[in-house]
């Protein structure tokens, strides 16, 4: 709160470049379509249409016409905001630039490769640079290599040391937290997920199973081809589900937790102003009250298990369903690129065996619970499934 | 002239006890200049010409190597500087900057350390996405994974040492999840199930996982101590070690990865 005065007082941040009302009517349009209701189903439909149009839109044209317009809008919006500049400016910040451009020009790299490569197989043709004979000496085609890179990663190094004083804010004081306190900028994503789940889930569960799940994965990944090679057509399942964890539910919540939560954790929108006054009701309801209080308009059931049953019923019935995908008498018919759900799941279950399978689904169920409860969130402000704080077990 | 001194210089007892060989210029002194260099035999003499162009691997594992040595010299260098304890830790990161002759190092360090993540992570995404994970290699996966782990500790207890308020809040969120931890911390789930005969808890606010992590029971002098071994000793040896299976793994389970 007295930082917020303060920084009323002192005026900042200060003016924008440019300012009109119609870059304003802009401004509220993005700032409106970038909260996480809007934005991630829309960032999750850019990323399905990444994967279905990878051989068109990595070549090099559309790649470079993305590649800038991207880079007009991330780095122009400083010309027309304050707010916005203030926030990628900030020291700490510079990173997650560096990273998001990264991650953008590696992946095109990957993609446009494994264009080529299942373009080579779908020919017939054998993929480029397969034979295992064709090889160079180390000195000097590899250590030259090595060398220019060494170079250029030290240059890089102190010009941006020299460039961007590392930063240091007043000395610590156990008791004036700031508003908001952000954890270091690689674990956000962990800490967006605190808006959805306790922390036991968003800060112990999660991560663990990120880990176990990624040590898992060799083991998990019985499909034999794509070793050693970009490919996409020869492991479409295996590539959607990673690249789904990592853009969608680390990078982009990366951005999420670092650009748009101000104080309080609060969201705001990339042109706005991180105003601490800013109060947001506490709407959310427990799954229990909507089932007890709602719809049977009784009370709640003084045994806490009775009354969190349905959770637990659901919460089971939402991991069972990914267990048993192979049994599954529903047929889903033709999704795409996979066909039939359970016609899917029984060729994997019969590639993989018991033990693989059911420790894949159980990756998978939990990681989809994370989109899961946050749509419920959006759609019908839920709080917990489970609400045990008898347990400290909310879910 | 320059040549009759480049010549004496390379038939001198000292020079051919150092290099057992001649200037790499055939493919014999060449595949002798990897050989008989200990730090250039980690590599094979030869490889193959997929593994060695950019857009395969957009050289992110040898950066991020270089970027650990760059954090460990630095390191070192910074630790002639700065005393983990409350009274001197902030004011020494100040004197860093106005003092040191060349006060770059802790930008070197913070830079590198941030680089660093991004580049593991790149490297893991590059290493996905080629399959190189795929047999005969998922056990070096593994290890790579752990590596990216203790790569984010190394970062996330570095984070707390500037003892400013970034730092302490930052690990203050981060090490209120050790409270969360199923069974082990004060306010995680089933918290109080591990007992001794006759009730006593035994996860306290004294004794949980939290606690562990800091030494306290918040982020203290005691925590900044712990983080600061932790950073400069414990994950840096065994990260060190790690990497050394890494880099060993590679060549045993058949070099870098390609095109069957």
């Amino acid at each position: 709160m007295i930082d917020s005065l303060i920084m009323l007082a002192s005026g900042a941040p200060g003016k924008p470049l440019f300012s009109s009302p119609a870059i304003d009517s802009f401004k509220d349009v993005v700032n409106f379509w970038s909260q996480p209701q809007y934005s991630l189903p829309l960032f999750t439909i850019l990323f399905v249409l990444m994967l279905v149009f990878y051989r068109k839109w990595s070549r090099p044209i559309p790649a470079g016409l993305i590649l800038v317009g991207f880079s007009a809008i991330y780095f122009g919006s400083m010309a027309i905001d304050s707010n916005y500049s203030l926030i990628l400016t900030k020291a700490d910040n510079v990173p997650i630039t560096i990273m998001l451009f990264g991650v953008g020009i590696c992946l095109w790299t990957a993609f446009r490769e494994a264009a080529t490569n299942d373009k080579a197989i779908e020919e017939g043709k054998p993929i480029p640079y397969s034979d295992r004979d064709d090889k160079v000496l180390v000195w000097p085609d590899l250590v030259y290599i090595e060398l220019i890179c060494l170079v250029l990663a030290s240059a890089a190094l102190l010009f941006w040391s020299v460039g961007l004083p590392a930063p240091l804010e007043a000395p610590a004081n156990p008791a004036g937290p700031p508003n908001p306190s952000k954890a270091p900028w690689y674990f956000l994503g962990l800490q967006e997920m605190l808006v959805y789940f306790d922390p036991w889930m968003a800060g112990v569960i999660l991560p663990g199973m990120i880990v176990s799940g990624l040590i898992a994965m060799p083991y998990i990944d019985t499909n034999p081809k794509g070793n050693g090679y970009y490919t996409f057509k020869e492991r479409p399942f295996a590539i959607t589900t990673w690249l789904f964890g990592f853009i969608i539910l680390w990078v982009v919540l990366i951005v999420f937790g670092t650009f748009l939560r101000g104080p309080n954790w609060n969201f705001f929108g990339p042109y706005e102003y991180w105003d601490a006054l800013i109060q947001v009701p506490l709407t959310n309801i427990n799954l229990s009250d909507y089932f007890w209080l709602y719809l049977f308009k009784s009370e709640l059931p003084t045994n806490p298990f009775v009354r969190e049953g349905i959770g637990i019923v659901l919460s089971g019935a939402w991991v069972l369903a990914f267990l048993t995908v192979p049994w599954w008498p529903l047929m889903v018919d033709n999704i795409p690129g996979i066909g039939k759900v359970s016609g899917f799941a029984r060729k994997l279950f019969g590639q993989m065996g018991t033990i693989r399978f059911l420790i894949l689904a159980f990756h998978l169920a939990i990681m989809a619970m994370m989109p899961l409860k946050m749509v419920l969130r959006w759609l019908f402000t839920l709080k917990y499934f489970i609400y045990l704080p008898e347990f400290n077990m909310n879910l | 002239m320059i040549q009759a001194i480049i010549a004496y210089i390379t038939s001198t007892q000292i020079w051919n006890s150092v290099f057992r060989h001649g200037v790499p210029r055939d493919r014999r002194t060449r595949v002798m200049a990897i050989m008989s260099n200990v730090f250039l035999h980690l590599h094979p003499v030869a490889i193959r010409k997929s593994g060695i162009r950019l857009s395969f691997t957009w050289c992110m594992g040898g950066l991020t190597f270089f970027l650990f040595l760059a954090e460990a010299i630095s390191g070192v260098l910074l630790m002639f500087y700065y005393r983990p304890v409350p009274e001197y830790a902030y004011s020494d990161i100040v004197g860093l900057r106005a003092h040191v002759t060349l006060g770059l190092l802790r930008e070197i360090h913070r830079w590198g350390a941030h680089a660093m993540i991004i580049s593991i992570w790149l490297h893991m995404m590059r290493v996905f996405l080629s399959g190189s994970y795929k047999p005969p290699r998922e056990f070096n996966w593994g290890v790579g994974v752990i590596l990216l782990v203790l790569t984010m500790l190394l970062s996330f207890t570095g984070y707390l040492l500037p003892w400013d308020q970034l730092a302490i809040w930052a690990i203050t969120v981060g090490s209120n999840m050790g409270k969360a931890t199923p069974f082990l911390g004060m306010q995680g789930p089933l918290s109080d199930l591990p007992q001794l005969p006759g009730g006593v808890a035994l996860v306290t606010v004294r004794s949980d996982a939290a606690y562990l992590l800091l030494a306290g029971t918040s982020v203290g002098e005691n925590a900044l101590m712990r983080f600061y071994v932790l950073h400069c000793i414990a994950l840096p040896v065994v990260t060190a070690i790690l990497i050394a299976i890494h880099f060993w793994r590679i060549r045993k389970d058949g070099g870098i990865s390609g095109p069957m």
